[in-house]
Formats: structure tokens, C-alpha cells, sequence
């Protein structure tokens, strides 16, 4: 186990922020479940008890019929607001009085860095590189993230959840969310503390071996079964491809639909609502660790190859 | 509100004043006299002490009301005018849901995030006094504000840590607005806005890397930009690239450089983009996200919790939108 090398990578300080999203996402999603599970608690009783459900404040916070709704701003909100501003900037100060943002050698293109990392935020695509070509990387993937992103909210036809936190009404967008923001921190993490010189995989606690020579055979998965000349390859990828859509739309649709309450959801889903949630369910969230776990468990690269493109 | 007002003066008649028979001296006497009665009732003592007793209460001057142009008292009526006639604070609205201050809701993630766009703006325009977007003088600079400008390390660790703190506090803002549905109807358009809003987060992020033209941001921009490369149909690389006549001297790749390598053109275009365009963009749309915010309600919550029972057939809520 070498500590320092360890210690040398957790404490650049451009990897400081990473390390600091290690506790704090964890903070605030235990924070958020821990409301939910309150909620989800509260909405119990009140299913329970329909005569309690129409007097009940419906929070999970004391309530007094003769207190008001609403507060004013001045001050309620804006000392809060300053009181937020004046912490944060306290971080910020001690935060850049400790520790000396990072200055290299002036650039040079005759001496390459190893390894040459992107920031942490991108380490995630960066990582990518490694099971995608990189216009599936680097453009495709990035681009799909964004645009289901933003159709988020167009597919989700949960009416329920809007304004408190719950984890019963909302498993499936929650959990879908959970899934690609831990996936997309995962990679970072892997960039970050795995990759070494050469990109190569040491294990935290591994010393960087910045001349290690890597003999990996990596196949493609028509060569596993035999078959080397186009159009075959190209044609029985497309099948491979094709088949792992069905398959986990199929799956998803199993794991989403287990209960009654999902099966109404899912009555009030267009099709199109439908059929959009389910390309980049797949799309992003499954092929992502399907496309690593081929990788590192079978090394396997290419999964469908043709003559203008390799997946 | 009622400025206090003078009394109107009752309009008196004008004086008749003996003419005849007062020689010119006189009359200078009786006048500077007046004068200086008048002086020295300005200089009395029970006058200057109601005027010090007026300067004790600030909000009482001229010079506060003319600047915040409403009384500040505790009742209801000044608390909303004060927020409502505030240029900066009336992003607020006068009231707010009871539990919404609570941070257990918000996390104050989205206001903070704001803050941290302000100071990096802040302390980026300090930045830009010492800085020359060009090669060679770019890394000096750096060393410069690093040694010998006064507070400049500090000034420089301050604008390289918001950053980062900034990419953070943007995601779990995002989190925070997964977990309490504030993206369903009828924010699903502000969400859309905020999605754009990360992106153009971390390409500010992004394009300041390179500016101290060290070989961390050298590299890493090289290998940013080699993604570029392999764009379908726009990079040299790409699948269908070549076929789309793209090669390294057209490409999307040398749009974003200003040539076919890391150099004095990216450097170039990498300031302008972090200094004016990303930020003249994230301005105009943080406005429209604020703007959203208020025009869909408010912040969603914290909500009273509705129940499975509760749920309208999904005929009545197509029809509902419909309508609408
Ligand atoms: C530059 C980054 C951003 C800033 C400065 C910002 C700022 C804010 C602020 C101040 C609010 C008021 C409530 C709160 O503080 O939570 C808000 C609400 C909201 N933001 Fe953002 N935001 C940013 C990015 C995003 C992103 C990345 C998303 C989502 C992808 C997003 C989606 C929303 C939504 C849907 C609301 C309404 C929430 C509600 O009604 O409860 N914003 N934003």
C-alpha cells in the first residue's frame, strides 16, 4: 500500500474539489431522504386516514391554524441570504489563504504531460475514452446527456412530488437520476484516483509506474465468435445492437412496472413520453457500465464494427 | 408614502417700508443686521442640536430616502416596499411560503451559486488588470500576479476555487431540484434554461484553464479539443468527416482554436469566450431563470404533500392542459 502516492493524488489541489464532492454528496442526499423518509412517512398515515388527510397541514413541520402562511422577505429570507453570502465567502477565504491554486511549467507542446489529465468535471467524458471511440465520447454521449437532461421533465408524468421531497411516489425519475449522476461521478472518481501515467489502471494505493507496459488483447465481438470479414462483422454487430435495446427496454420496462402505483403512472405515459424516456434510459444509463463491464471483465473493444464506424 | 412637506406660507402682504427719511447707510445696517440674526438663529444652540438629533435617525435624511425611497419601519407596508421598490432585492417577491427560509429545502444552492458567479466576476475583472491574453506573456503575467501584485495569489486562488466550488454548488442545485420534482409543470422550461446554465458552468470553467498557458491547461485543452476532432460530419476525424470534405484546416476543431494547434489563436479565443461571451450569455440567462422562477410561482415549495388517492385520471389532467 503506498499512502504517499495516495496522498500525493487526494491532495492536488485541483483534485480537492472531488474530494470535498465525496462528503458532500452523501451530505445532501442523506439530507434530502432523510425528508423524503419523513414525508413518505406522513403521506402513509394520511392514505391511511382519510378524515385526518382533510384537516391535516399536510407537512411534516409544526403547524398552528393561527400562524401565517407566508413570511416577508425582509427580513426573514434576506438575513438568511446574507448570513448564506457571509459563510461562503469565509470558505472561499480560507479555502485560497491554504492552499495555492496550481501553476506548471510554462506550456510546451514538445513535452507531453503523463498523464494528461482534463479537469475533474471532465474527467468523466475523459474516461469514456477508454470504452468509446471518441466522436461517441466526446460528442455523442456528451450531447445525449444534455438533451435527456432536458426532456427530463417532459417525460416524467408523475404528477406527484412537486415541491417536498419523497422517494415512494417518485422511485423511477429519482432513481434514474440517482443512477446517471453516481454513474457520472464514478467515472470521475476512476479518473481521478485509478488512472495513472498512460492512463493505465492502478489501484488506490498503487504506485504509478510511469514505465509500465500493458500487453491487454483486446477483441472484438464478432472475432469471439468467429466471424472476421465484412459486411458479417457489420451486420452481425447491428444485430448485437439491436438485440441490447430490446432487451433492456424490455428489462427496464420489468423493473419500473412492479407495482400498481407505477402502472398508473405509466397509463397516464404518451408513448412518445414513453419511447424517448426509454432511448436514453438505455442509452445513457445501460450501455455506459454494459460497454465497461465488456471491457474490463472480457476485453472486449468493439462490439459492432463496419466499415465508417466502430461501437 | 407622504414626504414630509413644508407648510405652505400663508401669503403675506408685502411690507410697507418708510421711505422717505432712512438715509442708505441705515438701511445696509438694518439688512446685514437681518442677516445676521438669521445666521445666528441657524447657529443657536437648540437648532443645531434638533439637526443632530434628526442626522441620529439615517433612514430620516434626505439623502436615505432619496436613495431608498421608503420609510424603514417594521410594518408590513414597508417590509414589501422595501423589497418590491429595490432594484436588486425585488427578484424577491414581499412574501414567501412559511418553510421555504428553511435550508433543509433549498440548501440555498441555487442562491449560492448566484453568489459565486458574482464573486468569480468580481474578482475575474481584478484579474483582467494584470492579464495579456498572448503567448508568452500570459505565463509572466501569472508569475507576476503570483509574486509581486499586492494580495494577487489570494486574488488568483480566489477566482481558481469558486470556480470549482461553483461546478459543485450547480450540481447539487440540480440534485436539490430532482429530489423536490421542482422541474415538473410548469417549470419544465426553467429546468431546460438551468441545464444550459451547467453547460455553460463548466465551459467557463473550461475555457480559464488554459489562460496561465501552463502545461496542465495546455494539455488539457489539447486533449478537450482532440474530441473535437472526431466530430460526425464536422471534424477531420469524425465518421463521415473526410467524406464531408473536413480535414484539420476546416474542421470544428480549428474553429474552436483558430488553428490546427494549441497556440496563440486559442489562447486568444479561449479569453474572449471566458471573459465576454460566456459571461454576457450566463448573464442574460440567469435572468431568465430568476425571471421563470418568479413567473411560475415561486419556488415550488416546501409543498403540502399530495396523495396517491388524490390523483386525478390522466383524462383530466390532458384536459386540463389542453384548456389552459
Ligand atoms: C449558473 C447556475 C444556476 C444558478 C445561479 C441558479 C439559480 C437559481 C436560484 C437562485 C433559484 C431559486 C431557488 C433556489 O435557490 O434553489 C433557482 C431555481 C431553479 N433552478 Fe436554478 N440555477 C442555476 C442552474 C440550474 C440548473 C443546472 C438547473 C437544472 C438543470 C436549474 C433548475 C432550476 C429550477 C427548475 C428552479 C426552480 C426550483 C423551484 O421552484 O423549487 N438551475 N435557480
Amino acid at each position: 500500500m503506498d499512502w504517499h502516492q495516495l496522498w500525493e493524488i487526494a491532495s492536488a489541489p485541483d483534485n480537492v474539489p472531488i474530494v470535498a464532492m465525496l462528503f458532500l454528496v452523501p451530505f445532501f442526499a442523506w439530507m434530502g431522504f432523510r425528508q423524503a423518509r419523513a414525508n413518505d412517512k406522513l403521506i402513509d398515515q394520511l392514505e391511511a386516514d382519510p378524515q385526518l388527510a382533510k384537516t391535516h397541514h399536510r407537512k411534516t413541520w409544526p403547524w398552528k391554524p393561527h400562524w401565517a402562511r407566508e413570511l416577508h422577505v425582509w427580513p426573514y429570507l434576506l438575513r438568511i441570504e446574507f448570513l448564506a453570502v457571509l459563510i461562503v465567502t469565509i470558505i472561499l477565504y480560507v479555502w485560497s489563504i491554504t492552499l495555492n491554486a496550481p501553476l506548471e511549467e510554462p506550456a510546451n507542446p514538445n513535452l507531453t504531460m503523463n498523464p494528461s489529465k482534463a479537469p475533474w468535471y471532465f474527467l468523466g467524458l475523459q474516461e469514456m475514452l477508454v470504452y468509446f471511440d471518441p466522436w461517441i465520447a466526446g460528442v455523442v454521449m456528451p450531447t445525449l446527456i444534455l438533451v435527456g437532461l432536458m426532456v427530463f421533465p417532459y417525460v416524467d408524468s408523475n404528477p406527484l412530488g412537486v415541491g417536498y421531497y419523497t422517494w415512494k411516489q417518485r422511485k423511477v425519475a429519482i432513481g434514474a437520476f440517482l443512477i446517471g449522476f453516481i454513474m457520472w461521478i464514478s467515472l470521475i472518481i476512476i479518473g481521478t484516483f485509478i488512472r495513472g501515467p498512460g492512463w493505465v489502471w492502478f489501484w488506490p494505493g498503487q504506485t504509478w509506474d510511469h514505465n509500465v507496459v500493458l500487453y491487454e488483447i483486446n477483441r472484438d465481438l464478432p472475432d469471439i465468435f468467429g466471424i472476421t470479414t465484412q459486411p458479417w462483422k457489420g451486420i452481425f454487430g447491428g444485430v448485437v445492437v439491436l438485440l441490447f435495446y430490446v432487451l433492456s427496454g424490455l428489462l427496464i420496462h420489468w423493473i419500473i412496472l412492479r407495482s400498481e402505483f407505477e402502472k398508473k403512472i405509466f397509463q397516464r405515459t404518451s408513448l412518445l413520453q414513453y419511447m424517448v424516456f426509454q432511448f436514453f434510459a438505455i442509452t445513457v444509463l445501460i450501455s455506459m457500465p454494459a460497454k465497461l463491464l465488456a471491457r474490463q471483465l472480457f476485453r472486449i473493444k468493439y462490439v459492432w464494427v463496419t466499415t465508417w464506424f466502430n461501437i | 408614502m407622504e414626504p414630509d412637506k413644508p407648510d405652505k406660507p400663508a401669503i403675506q402682504p408685502p411690507e410697507e417700508k418708510p421711505v422717505a427719511g432712512v438715509s442708505l447707510i441705515e438701511r445696509v445696517r438694518g439688512d446685514v443686521k437681518e442677516d445676521i440674526d438669521l445666521l445666528k438663529d441657524k447657529v443657536s444652540k437648540e437648532n443645531i442640536k434638533e439637526e443632530i438629533e434628526n442626522l441620529k435617525d439615517p433612514t430620516r435624511t434626505q439623502l436615505y430616502k432619496s436613495m431608498f425611497r421608503v420609510k424603514h419601519e417594521p410594518t408590513p407596508r414597508s417590509r414589501s416596499l422595501g423589497v418590491l421598490t429595490n432594484v436588486f432585492l425585488h427578484l424577491h417577491p414581499a412574501k414567501i411560503n412559511r418553510d421555504a427560509v428553511r435550508f433543509s429545502y433549498t440548501w440555498g444552492m441555487g442562491g449560492i451559486t448566484f453568489y459565486l458567479f458574482i464573486v468569480l466576476t468580481f474578482t475575474g475583472i481584478l484579474l483582467m488588470f494584470y492579464y495579456h491574453p498572448s503567448k508568452g506573456q500570459a505565463y509572466q503575467d501569472i508569475l507576476y500576479l503570483e509574486n509581486d501584485v499586492p494580495f494577487g495569489k489570494l486574488l488568483r486562488n480566489m477566482h481558481r476555487w469558486g470556480a470549482h466550488l461553483m461546478v459543485i454548488t450547480t450540481w447539487l442545485h440540480m440534485f436539490r431540484v430532482v429530489m423536490t420534482g421542482s422541474y415538473k409543470t410548469p417549470r419544465e422550461f426553467n429546468w431546460a434554461v438551468g441545464v444550459v446554465l451547467l453547460v455553460l458552468t463548466l465551459l467557463l470553467s473550461f475555457t480559464g484553464y488554459l489562460l496561465p498557458d501552463d502545461q496542465l491547461g495546455f494539455w488539457a485543452v489539447t486533449v478537450g479539443t482532440n474530441m473535437a476532432r472526431a466530430t460526425p460530419m464536422l471534424g477531420a476525424e469524425g465518421p463521415f468527416g473526410p467524406q464531408a470534405g473536413m480535414t484539420q484546416y476546416n474542421d470544428v476543431r480549428f474553429g474552436l482554436l483558430g488553428g490546427s494547434i494549441v497556440d496563440a489563436n486559442a489562447l486568444l479565443r479561449s479569453y474572449i469566450w471566458h471573459c465576454i461571451a460566456i459571461p454576457v450569455i450566463v448573464s442574460v440567462l440567469l435572468a431568465v431563470h430568476f425571471w421563470r422562477v418568479r413567473k411560475d410561482g415561486g419556488i415550488s415549495g416546501p409543498a403540502p404533500v399530495m396523495l396517491e388517492s388524490e390523483m386525478r385520471s390522466p383524462g383530466a389532467r390532458a384536459v386540463k392542459q389542453s384548456v389552459k
